[in-house]
């Protein structure tokens, strides 16, 4: 947290554009970017609003099929668009480092961590390679890596997600850069995990002083790492201001409207009419046991959100009420009868009531189908709905999802990412089904759209009294639209309660590891939490 | 064991159950030809006692399937069993055994295939790590023009042209590749020039594109534009960070056309007189000699066989995911 000292990063009206369609698009228009050493700007705004764009800008790089048409980029007094590739490449992974989003996908599989951890400050002779090793373990060690000394000698894919993230960092850190850029480095991360690369990340650009550009859509991740955060949208600036007076008083309006999606919340009720029952439901991949007796109740015209980190479980109990995976052991529940446990046993009327949505719509739906052909397929085969009843029925299904018959001769590939979930949804209401399953259907997508993806799954809970089986990893998303939760860790079902209930303490431990792990809108609190856990 | 060990030990069980396979699919494919062997052997002019005496002799009055399982028997053995040829009507037996016939010939074949091998693999590796590295350039245009060009032309055409060029006119090497056992090896080199040259120029175009292909298709990955983001050089990006992650496909295109370079070659070595194993089993064919027909089609299916697990055993020795498990 240093406030004075002469930039070390300036960038001055940046515009960046890419080549798509036979054409060039602007990407970024005329962003401005300061930074001084030791200070983090945390980068935020939806996808496509440029954020990593200009995060890899600020190294003097664009993509392949991206051009800068104008502006400068000042690291250290020296324009590094100016500059030849060869003297930009001695600033990379010396001066400048980057921390990618995947980290399983960043690392090479075929080198071991510790020869991929010290090969800018090998190939920059920083030290010498005995020397370089010894720093990458000290580095390890300080990122609290199970194992510093050996756990270099493994290849990437022996170790954990979390893991190769905090490798990540110390591959960065180790030629002692002036500048990172983390591109969304714990977004593919279990929230428990999360916690830990954060703290381990933060401590470490404390340590050395070193300046930062942290990308992330998550405002309560940046809320703990930045000293300043700087809003994008549509490729400009909406507004930059210090950390704790943007998440206070954000002044522009889709500031605030970002800021609004996290208040959600639906008020709970109960109800002792139980629509689907799992029951000592124990099912598993060949060989491979992954549920373990669990019990899942389902309210009719509910919401039950399934919450646990990935691995728990979740998705196989989904697969289990769809006849997917048959159990092997135990009875799904259905209106008061026991449903076959494979799919080809049940009846029309038994797949008619049970529907589902994913998370990717975009593979969920075929991409040479319009909507009008994704939609009408329930209708037909589950209603024998042909000609004007169909096509009547169409209408009004489009209608509920809160889009117009425009859409009915579109490919999936003309929409957008809300749009393609509210057509999956669509599908699945053709079927007009009791429960509908629902696997992180709103993890794919901004928080604005997912904002309003809640809202319709609400209206139409209402509307048809439909039971959602909510399948996320996410609590805000779970504050906005469960009335029970299931909480769900290797295989089996810690609690299940009232909303209320779950999230207020007393906790069974895994449950209050899960909790306290979500990140808040406070700056201080990941602070805060890590010393209440004594770390 | 090691797991990589008992996939290889696997792999090789199973090369041996298709070798059986194969053995049967020759052998009744060789019943299938036309003609009578004993007649095709001992000419129009042998009586029909003769005929018979002779089916008797070899077997070849017995069922197939008998027939079948005791060839495969003494193949197990390593008896590879006596060729039918340089007996006559006259009941003058000269026949020499298969295992003699061959063996000088598939030597010739294996060195021919080894020197070419030395030449075209390293080359085409060459070839395609700097297309890929100069991709879209004028020189990966020109490489791979040059070598489609090459792969494009009948090997016999490429044959009499290299001839025309390097014997014919500028009289560099002997256009005829006669070798002999007792032959120095700067001689034998210098005659086998040609055909050498000829089945390069065949087997590059492809083995270069692959490896040019799967060089690029890693260039997408992002741990390839992380490496671009630590500093590394075009170069080192192609040595160090594609190329350890491309073997697998390299490896077996490179055994794919290793083995065509044993077994598919009679063309070549028909155009140069080369004494190789590919002449010695159509003249079989032609003669009706089955022993030897059989003995040559075992050779080459072991040959796809063996260098198509090598290629396995690459891919396995090169993923790290299987070499070393979690």
């Amino acid at each position: 947290m240093n406030d004075n000292g002469k930039p070390i990063l300036q960038m001055n009206n940046i515009h960046i554009e890419g080549y798509s369609d036979e054409r060039w698009h602007p990407i970024i228009n005329g962003v401005d970017l300061e930074l001084k050493r030791g200070q983090v700007l945390g980068l935020i705004g939806e996808s496509g609003a440029g954020k990593s764009t200009l995060g890899l800008a600020a190294m003097g790089f664009a993509r392949s099929g991206c051009r800068f048409t104008q502006g400068q980029v000042i690291f250290d007094g020296v324009n590094l668009l100016t500059l030849k590739e060869s003297q930009r490449r001695k600033l990379w992974g010396t001066r400048i480092a980057y921390v990618a989003q995947s980290a399983a996908a960043a690392f090479n599989p075929a080198h071991r961590l510790i020869e991929q951890t010290i090969e800018s400050a090998s190939r920059a002779q920083i030290r010498s390679e005995a020397e370089s090793r010894k720093d990458a373990i000290d580095l390890y060690g300080s990122l609290h890596l199970p194992d510093p000394e050996r756990i270099g000698e493994r290849y990437p894919h022996q170790v954990s997600g979390g893991q190769l993230q905090r490798v990540m960092t110390a591959m960065a850190m180790s030629s002692r850069p002036d500048l990172i850029i983390f591109d969304e480095p714990t977004t593919a991360l279990d929230v428990t995990t999360q916690v830990e690369v954060l703290a381990a990340m933060r401590e470490i650009v404390d340590q050395y002083n070193t300046a930062a550009i942290y990308i992330t859509h998550d405002l309560s991740v940046v809320a703990q790492m930045a000293d300043e955060i700087k809003v994008l949208r549509y490729g400009s600036e909406v507004e930059q201001a210090e950390t704790r007076t943007m998440l206070h008083s954000p002044k522009e309006q889709y500031t605030q409207s970002l800021w609004s999606v996290r208040s959600l919340e639906k008020p709970e009720s109960r109800s002792d009419d139980i629509v689907l029952s799992l029951k000592d439901i124990d099912a598993g991949y060949g060989k491979t046991p992954v549920l373990h007796g669990i019990n899942i109740d389902l309210p009719r015209g509910k919401t039950v959100a399934v919450v646990g980190e990935s691995g728990s479980g979740k998705s196989t109990a989904a697969r289990v009420v769809t006849g997917l995976l048959p159990q092997t052991n135990g009875t799904v529940m259905f209106n008061g009868k026991p449903l076959p446990s494979a799919l080809k046993d049940r009846t029309p009327d038994q797949l008619q009531r049970i529907q589902m949505i994913y998370q990717m719509a975009d593979t969920a739906m075929n991409p040479r189908q319009t909507v009008e052909k994704i939609i009408s397929r329930p209708l037909e085969f589950f209603h024998n709905l042909t000609g004007r009843e169909k096509e009547k029925r169409l209408l009004e299904l489009l209608s509920m999802i809160e889009l117009d018959e425009s859409f009915l001769d579109r490919l999936p590939a003309e929409l957008s990412g809300g749009q393609k979930q509210r057509i999956c949804i669509a599908r699945a209401l053709a079927a007009e089904p009791d429960v509908i399953i629902c696997d992180e259907v709103t993890s794919a997508l901004d928080q604005i759209v997912q904002e309003g993806i809640l809202k319709l799954l609400l209206r139409l809970q209402d509307e048809f009294g439909i039971s959602y089986l909510f399948i996320t990893h996410d609590i805000a998303t779970v504050r906005a639209i469960s009335d029970e939760i299931v909480v769900m860790y290797q295989g089996k079902v810690v609690e299940q309660g009232l909303k209320s209930q779950i999230l207020s303490p007393p906790h069974p431990e895994y449950t209050e590891l899960l909790l306290s792990s979500v990140p808040e809108m406070d700056p201080d609190w990941l602070t805060n939490l890590l010393a209440d856990r004594g770390v | 064991m090691h797991p990589v060990l008992v996939t290889i030990v696997k792999r090789l069980l199973l090369g041996l159950v298709t070798l059986f396979v194969v053995s049967a699919i020759i052998f009744s494919s060789i019943s299938l030809l036309p003609g009578d062997f004993g007649e095709a052997v001992l000419g129009q002019a042998a009586t029909e006692d003769t005929v018979a005496a002779f089916r008797e002799e070899l077997g070849l009055d017995k069922p197939a399937v008998t027939r079948y399982f005791d060839w495969v028997k003494e193949v197990a053995k390593g008896n590879l069993g006596t060729s039918f040829s340089g007996r006559s009507a006259s009941g003058q037996d000269r026949s020499r055994s298969v295992a003699g016939m061959i063996a000088p010939r598939l030597k010739n074949t294996l060195f021919l295939a080894g020197i070419t091998a030395l030449i075209a693999v390293p080359l085409a590796l060459l070839l395609g790590l700097t297309a890929a590295l100069y991709r879209n350039s004028w020189y990966d245009r020109a490489v791979n023009v040059t070598t489609l060009t090459t792969i494009s032309m009948p090997e016999f055409f490429v044959a009499y042209v290299l001839i025309l060029l390097l014997s014919s006119l500028w009289s560099v090497f002997p256009s005829l590749a006669t070798v002999d056992a007792g032959m120095a090896l700067g001689e034998r080199l210098n005659r086998i020039a040609l055909p050498a040259i000829t089945l390069t120029l065949v087997i590059v175009a492809h083995m270069m594109r692959m490896t040019r292909a799967a060089i690029i298709n890693l260039l997408a990955s992002p741990y390839i534009e992380m490496a671009r983001l630590k500093g590394a050089s075009r170069s080192e990006i192609i040595l160090k960070h594609a190329l350890p992650n491309a073997w697998a496909p390299i490896a077996t295109v490179v055994a794919f056309n290793l083995a065509y370079l044993v077994v598919g070659v009679v063309v070549v070595e028909v155009v140069f007189v080369y004494p190789g194993i590919g002449q010695l089993m159509v003249d079989s064919v032609s003669s009706r000699d089955i022993p030897v027909v059989q003995a040559c089609a075992l050779i080459f299916a072991a040959t796809y066989i063996l260098l198509n697990l090598i290629a396995d055993v690459i891919g396995i020795v090169t993923n790290p995911r299987l070499l070393h498990p979690r």
